[in-house]
């Protein structure tokens, strides 16, 4: 045999082993949602560091509006629920290797992320607007005008209001975002501009300036990640979602760990 | 690679600087007439004053002398709202900067008194000066002059601490360059530039204060 007979062999061995691979490999990739109803268990990456959506609870388990959605949609398939814990710099990689069958990791969407992943519909609110107490009246950006509002030096929030607001507003920016929330209970600013997590955090502490949602800034809810090529398990998700939606679990979740309403828009 | 410096693009921004320069000029100078008026006072309760007025006075200097500045600014800014209290952050940072001058000031000033001789304290009463006028003519002046140095320093301190009022949201100096820097990205730039401004509000401080030393005090 000649040495190009060989080596001609050789990559016709490869390519057979290859397809035979290839060919092991595609049901498994083709429908997840078969294999998971098989194996009775969905594996779920959840955030750890990231309350209220997930954090580690007294008892060390995350908990968190992620984890709740989590054990929803496990319940929601029948099947059992294993939290997989994730940093969001590994959630996509996770997903990828498939470590875990779904992210609901307070994901957002663009497009670098639309590109090697799947979206669901979304699950959770995630914006950043101007909050106030019960008595203020604001409907809108101009409605900021003679007021006092504080946000945090450099977030998205306080950029975007800087362009927003008109220029009889007064922005008072904080270096970090205790000291903007000092600010808005101490009374030193009317209202604060601040992300929905942080005004949780404030409701939660300050019983005497709660602050409720005047208007949205900026709109990034959170979507379920899965991997690409996953329809069947895709169409289940935004089934479960919608249901969630329909039967005002979405709405009790958001008021046990966002400790407002689902915004009238979501 | 190497960073590509670009002062052009803090052009756009002068404005916010030259408005925190002047911020931070009016403030240093406000709260140094008042901190040298409330060590002033604090000094002579320490020396002359009755015994609770100088206990008082010696709880308060104790008390802003060992703890931070910045803590002592939250706590007028953040804190005292609780208790009805609320000013805006320029009255806070004016506030925390007279109070915390005066701590400094009334020791640089009782030391200036405390080295005036008992001698010309009994001179100026043989002369059937009032008290008030021996404290104002004899002791204060020359006070001053001993301890001039020394309380030029403690206003320079001052000023240059005054950064930290931007963390209040008062509109000084350091804000404008945390809010530049928060815009454009251009951190080494910005707070170069920042640093050289300070650098040079100090030294023309200085010089402003040995004027006033020239013309207040006799040579000699």
């Amino acid at each position: 045999m000649s040495k190009f007979n060989a080596l001609r062999l050789g990559a016709v061995a490869a390519a057979s082993l290859a397809t035979v691979f290839l060919a092991a490999l595609a049901p498994a990739a083709a429908d997840a949602l078969a294999d998971i109803e098989k194996a009775k268990v969905i594996k779920i990456a959840v955030p750890q560091d990231f309350a209220p959506f997930g954090s580690a609870g007294l008892d060390l388990k995350p908990q968190g509006y992620d984890i709740d959605m989590a054990n929803y949609i496990g319940k929601s398939l029948g099947v059992k629920v294993e939290i997989v814990p994730v940093t969001s710099a590994n959630r996509i990689p996770y997903l990828q290797t498939k470590k875990v069958d779904l992210v609901i990791s307070s994901l957002g969407k663009n497009a670098e992320r639309e590109k090697v992943i799947d979206f669901s519909v979304p699950y959770a609110p995630f914006f950043s607007g101007v909050y106030g107490i019960a008595g203020e009246k604001i409907a809108n950006a101009d409605a900021l005008a003679g007021k006092t509002v504080g946000a945090t030096r450099g977030a998205i929030e306080e950029q975007e209001l800087t362009k927003l607001a008109p220029s009889t507003a007064t922005i008072k920016r904080y270096e970090d975002n205790n000291a903007t929330i000092s600010a808005f209970i101490s009374g030193q600013v009317d209202l604060i501009a601040t992300g929905n997590t942080v005004a949780a955090v404030i409701a939660e502490k300050s019983a005497a300036r709660k602050p409720e949602l005047k208007f949205v800034i900026k709109d990034s809810p959170c979507y379920v990640g899965l991997n690409k090529e996953e329809p069947a398990l895709l169409a289940k998700v935004n089934e479960i979602i919608a249901k969630a939606k329909a039967d005002g679990t979405l709405e009790q979740l958001s008021q046990k760990w966002l400790k407002q309403p689902l915004p009238a828009t979501f | 690679m190497l960073y590509q410096m670009n002062f052009g693009d803090l052009l756009p921004y002068w404005q916010v600087l030259a408005r925190g320069l002047l911020f931070t000029v009016v403030l240093t100078l406000v709260s140094t007439v008042a901190g040298i008026f409330v060590g002033t006072a604090g000094a002579w309760a320490r020396t002359f004053g009755p015994k609770w007025a100088g206990t008082c006075v010696s709880i308060y200097v104790e008390l802003i002398r060992n703890t931070p500045f910045i803590v002592q600014l939250f706590f007028i800014f953040f804190g005292l709202p609780a208790i009805g209290v609320k000013m805006g952050e320029a009255e806070a940072a004016f506030l925390a900067m007279t109070i915390n001058l005066g701590a400094y000031s009334t020791e640089i000033i009782r030391a200036g008194i405390q080295a005036v001789p008992y001698g010309h304290l009994e001179a100026g009463s043989s002369l059937a000066m009032s008290r008030w006028e021996i404290f104002r003519h004899i002791v204060l002046k020359q006070a001053f002059m001993k301890v001039y140095p020394a309380l030029s320093s403690q206003i320079v301190i001052v000023m240059l601490g005054s950064a930290v009022v931007s963390q209040i949201s008062a509109e000084d100096l350091t804000y404008a360059a945390n809010y530049i820097q928060s815009r454009n990205f251009r951190a080494f730039e910005v707070y170069l530039v920042v640093t050289g401004i300070y650098l040079a509000l100090a030294i023309a401080l200085r010089a402003l204060l040995r004027g006033i030393a020239r013309a207040v005090f006799p040579k000699g």
